[in-house]
């Protein structure tokens, strides 16, 4: 059906489209960033916001602020963005739009688990758990011992559910089961994502399953990175691995199997579209590849705007904003804690 | 004199500026400026001679005021005035000269983040006005001119007192409606324990009375059984109380019964009102629920689950005169809290009531003052940081207003000089400023609205006056209407004074706005809906008779052979006998439709003439030779031809086919004409107008592009021989 797009995707996605669009148009630009990083305190963040979309979430904010409000607010923005998107959208849209939250759902579910684990109150873990991730019944996590429990009580209604076919063991949980836990049922959902754009066809299954290919990428090697020197079996490791990627499968072979970074390099660099992100690394690096990973994602997601007609603009726009808010994040981190030369550390410029 | 003496103490002033050379070298830009100045201003009047046709007063609204880029040098100790009595004036728009800069480094960022904060505050009233159900007074009350800074002194305060108050309010009003929601626990819980023990009961006494009455063979075994295990093993079931919002209650009871795999024993009743949730303090339905469960275990989870839930729990006695009392107890208790609340609430009216009153001046005040910064924000200091530089754009004619401000402004900040106002020569293109009045300025954003004109450009808003309302009435064309549309439009503009002042509703603001368009739509509809003789689509006989009439008294025939004329023309308009025949559809259409054609041609060439005024006025020959010229010829060869057969179908009277004309002189120019010509000579001139238009096409569209690429070629090489030279 490629091609045919243009004839009827204004039916139903073109307001949607545009809305995208238009918002791309207020993410923070270079300049932006550049004028952020020289300001001196909390305050001159807000005044700078007050000029960019930001401005209406932050206005009512009584003036000694903290890091939490203001990213709590910029959260807020785009989550109302995007439950007026949801409104808004019809099949297959809605679906698509809700998949990309499934990703904050497990993280918020690993998130109030673990805290429950070490005896957090409930109350404190939702506040810090991720808007667009919320489900109703999700303080009831805490109710629940091991995995099984999990699933029953309250999994079963979330669309995670199909999910935790993978994962229902009896062991009571701890922080390696959660962390398994948590790799598994990202792999699925990534799979399931990838089938569901690949059935979605045209220009947003090629978009869409470029990008997530990226994605899926990205966590193997996280994965491998941050298994090497645990208990985890190679087995196991292969087990986490989301099955399709550039890396699928033979790549996946050799990084089941890798011991240290440098091994990962190698097998990394085989891929030539990885080969720039390790060519920037020095040997034996770890620290900057989160980075290096981000700002390759950006510019993947700034590319699917080129193109019209497809759903990946709004994974790639909801993206976007996120790594924008991570960027506000930091350099509020920054200025609040007077560390203003470790600001370009982790900020990706998004223009 | 006072007027000499203070130009002087200008001159001493700039001189100790260390601007010299540069105040100089504007001087003799300044010479240019004003011979250029005279020049387009000789330009512009001869031009607008042969449009203004000796009428009276200047047409002002045909093209922008003439506009000068001023710089004013302030003293900084008077620059707050300065710009306040500018702003009253409306007269200079600033340019900002800190663009680099970003808002937060620029000279009076502290004092935006001030303003902002002091209208965070006034929002916070407004909002807290809002949910007590005030409104902020639109009386405004007359009152000196506060101080900003004690303004600021004072807002915060009432914020902290607000503040105050609504914390300790919203403490007691959480307890009140804890209290409420026991009280809806106890009565609830309380019937259904009632109700339970006297089934239990009952149910005794009939197992009793069966015991007693001896044991017959159809008692059942098991029954008996099951009695007394129930009696001998009697398993403690503790319960739990509580209220749980309703649109959770489903989830809330899966959850439950998932979590203890069934054994528990779940009741809800609905509260029929809605309750304030003590937590959010937010109204909601809720449902009062017991759970009974047995063990620990069961406990724990139940309460986690109710937790996640936000069900709140209440203790709950068993004991039927216990619970008697404690319902007793909680009334009490809410009517001692209903009272304190109520005195606390009438004291926070107050104080909302007295900032409701002064909270529109505050506002106003606070809005003002942050705009007075932000323009401050756009001048440059200067580098002795004792004057701030501004550059702006002025019409030629505020330039004595401005100067007057200036000095007042001087006078009232007590500065010991006054600001500096000098005109400057640039090639920056100017921006439009029409002077509009309340009559005007309706039309104007309408053609603004469509795009604004360039500096000096005709201004199609003059015309717009006129041909707007006309080519609506066209459209609308019934006097009945149109006189409603009066009487609207007429209500607006007698309570104008009382109306401007007060806040409308979008819809009505809009009309509002445009109540001057309305009233000249009205009028032209009553002028053309009589030209159709239509008042609420009826006709009437106002001009006279009808000329037309039946044949014979019967009228039977009218149907079909049709009427006979009797009498003169209808002297005015559509005689009033076409109304409800079988021709009057195919009648009107063609009059409206051919009417509308000449109308469309005419305005069509209003616009290009106006082109060709433009064209004169700047000077650009190119713009008539290979833009009006041809446009004229394409335009009138083909559209201006068919309205000229329009009016000669019209005065002759002719039965020839005008589609045909128009299409057969494209398909077949050559052909002979037969029934449809309607003039001798027709064939040659169609011919001749055809080449023409075919001729005009190329000649519109190909030289003037390539004659504007020789000229910025030549300018571009003249610029690099000057600077060569």
């Amino acid at each position: 059906m490629y091609g045919f797009e243009s004839m009827t995707f204004n039916i139903h996605g073109g307001y949607l489209e545009a809305i995208v669009r238009g918002h791309r148009a207020g993410l923070l630009t270079a300049a932006d960033y550049n004028n952020l990083c020289q300001c001196e305190t909390l305050d001159d963040i807000k005044m700078h916001l007050s000029a960019t979309e930001y401005g209406p979430y932050l206005q009512n904010e009584p003036s000694p602020l903290h890091t939490t409000t203001i990213v709590e607010k910029c959260t807020l923005k785009l989550v109302d963005e995007y439950k007026y998107m949801l409104c808004q959208a019809t099949e297959p849209l809605s679906t698509f739009l809700e998949y990309i939250t499934y990703g904050h759902m497990i993280d918020n579910v690993v998130l109030i688990v673990t805290g429950t684990l070490h005896e957090r109150d409930v109350h404190e873990l939702l506040e810090k758990c991720h808007p667009l991730g919320m489900f109703d019944s999700i303080a009831t996590l805490a109710v629940a011992q091991n995995m099984r429990e999990l699933y029953r009580l309250v999994l079963v209604d979330t669309p995670l559910a199909p999910y935790f076919s993978e994962c229902i063991t009896s062991e009571d949980l701890d922080d390696m089961n959660i962390e398994i836990m948590r790799n598994t049922l990202y792999k699925a959902y990534l799979e399931d994502f990838y089938k569901f754009c690949q059935k979605l066809g045209g220009a947003t299954a090629e978009i869409m399953s470029d990008l997530l290919a990226f994605e899926a990428d990205r966590r193997a090697v996280n994965i491998t990175i941050n298994s090497i020197g645990t208990e985890l079996t190679r087995d196991d490791r292969r087990k986490l691995y989301s099955n399709f990627g550039l890396l699928y499968p033979y790549g996946h072979e050799e990084l089941a199997v890798c011991e240290d970074i440098d091994q990962v390099r190698a097998v990394m660099e085989k891929y030539p579209p990885y080969q720039s992100i390790f060519s920037k690394l020095s040997y034996g690096e770890s620290q900057m590849l989160d980075k290096a990973f981000y700002e390759e994602e950006v510019k993947r997601l700034c590319l699917a705007f080129e193109q019209q007609f497809h759903y990946g603009v709004f994974f790639a726009y909801m993206r976007l904003r996120e790594q924008e808010i991570r960027n506000l994040m930091w350099i509020s981190e920054c200025v609040a804690q007077n560390q203003k030369s470790r600001v370009h550390d982790s900020v990706v410029f998004i223009f | 004199m006072k007027k000499k003496t203070k130009s002087y103490a200008h001159i001493d002033w700039s001189l100790k500026l260390k601007t010299k050379q540069k105040a100089n070298t504007r001087e003799i830009d300044l010479d240019v400026l004003s011979r250029d100045g005279k020049l387009t201003e000789l330009t512009g009047r001869e031009s607008m001679g042969d449009v203004r046709g000796g009428c009276c007063p200047p047409m002002d609204l045909f093209r922008s005021e003439p506009m000068q880029l001023v710089q004013l040098i302030i003293p900084m100790e008077s620059a707050h005035f300065t710009v306040s009595y500018l702003g009253d004036l409306g007269l200079l728009q600033f340019k900002d000269l800190n663009s680099e800069k970003s808002p937060f480094q620029r000279t009076y960022a502290a004092q935006i983040k001030k303003c902002g904060e002091m209208a965070r505050k006034l929002r916070f009233f407004k909002e807290q006005m809002l949910k007590a159900g005030f409104s902020p007074s639109t009386k405004s009350v007359a009152q000196n001119d506060i101080d900003v800074d004690d303004l600021e002194v004072k807002l915060g305060e009432l914020e902290v007192e607000l503040i105050e108050m609504n914390a300790n309010g919203e403490k007691l009003q959480r307890s009140y409606n804890e209290l409420v929601e026991y009280k809806l626990v106890l009565q609830k819980a309380g019937e259904f324990f009632a109700s339970a023990q006297h089934s239990a009961t009952a149910q005794q006494r009939e197992m009793e009375s069966r015991q007693m009455g001896g044991e017959s063979i159809e008692t059942p075994l098991l029954q008996d059984q099951e009695a007394s295990t129930d009696l001998s093993k009697q398993v403690k079931l503790g319960f739990i109380t509580g209220l749980v919002p309703r649109e959770k209650s489903m989830a809330f009871e899966r959850i439950l019964f998932r979590a203890t795999r069934g054994n528990v024993f779940l009741k809800q009743v609905p509260v029929e009102e809605p309750i304030t949730d003590p937590v959010s303090g937010e109204k909601m339905e809720k449902n009062v629920f017991w759970v009974f469960y047995s063990g620990e275990r069961a406990k724990n989870k139940i309460l986690k689950i109710c937790e996640a839930f936000g069900a709140n729990r209440y203790p709950f006695a068993e004991d039927l005169g216990k619970q008697a009392l404690m319902i007793i107890e909680v009334s009490g208790r809410i009517s001692e809290l209903k009272t304190t609340l109520d005195a606390g609430l009438l004291h926070r009216d107050n104080l909302l009531q007295t900032i409701g009153d002064q909270f529109e001046q505050w506002n106003l005040k606070v809005k003002k003052e942050k705009s007075i910064y932000h323009t401050l924000n756009m001048l440059s200091l200067d580098v002795t940081k004792k004057c701030l530089v501004a550059e702006g754009w002025s019409p030629v004619f505020a330039t004595k207003q401005i100067q007057e401000a200036l000095q007042r402004a001087a006078f009232d900040s007590n500065s010991q000089v006054g600001a500096i106002f000098q005109v400057l020569h640039t090639r920056e293109s100017p921006p439009t400023y029409f002077r509009t009045n309340k009559f005007t300025s309706a039309f104007q954003e309408i053609v603004d609205a469509y795009g604004v004109a360039k500096y000096q450009e005709a201004n199609p808003g003059v015309y717009t006056i006129v041909t707007f309302p006309f080519l609506f009435a066209v459209m609308f064309g019934d006097w009945g209407h149109g006189i409603c549309l009066l009487l609207a439009t007429l209500f607006f503009i007698v309570r104008e004074k009382k109306l401007s002042s007060q806040k409308l509703g979008d819809i009505t603001e809009m009309t509002f706005g445009g109540r001057y368009v309305i009233l000249m739509m009205s009028l032209f509809s009553i002028y053309t809906g009589l030209v159709y003789n239509e008042f609420f689509s009826v006709p009437f006989e106002l001009f006279g008779y009808s000329a037309y009439a039946c044949r014979d008294l019967s009228c039977r025939d009218a149907s079909t052979v049709g009427l006979i004329k009797v009498g003169d023309t209808y002297p005015f308009g559509v005689d009033p006998a076409w109304h409800g025949t079988r021709s009057e559809l195919p009648f009107l259409n063609s009059l409206k439709m051919k009417m509308s054609i000449l109308l469309g041609v005419a305005q069509m060439n209003l616009g290009i003439i106006l082109n060709y005024f433009n064209a004169t006025f700047f000077g650009i020959s190119l713009n008539i030779w290979f833009q009006f010229i041809p446009q004229m010829i394409f335009l009138n060869s083909l559209f201006g031809y068919l309205s000229l057969l329009i009016i000669v179908k019209w005065c002759t009277g002719s039965q020839a086919d005008l589609y045909h004309i128009m299409i057969y002189m494209f398909l077949s120019p050559t052909d002979e004409l037969g029934e449809n010509q309607l003039f001798p000579g027709q064939k040659t001139v169609q011919l001749v107008l055809l080449l023409l238009a075919l001729v005009s096409v190329p000649w519109m569209l190909l030289p003037k592009p390539f004659l504007l690429k020789k000229q910025h070629e030549n300018s571009c090489s003249l610029r690099v021989v000057s600077c060569v030279l």
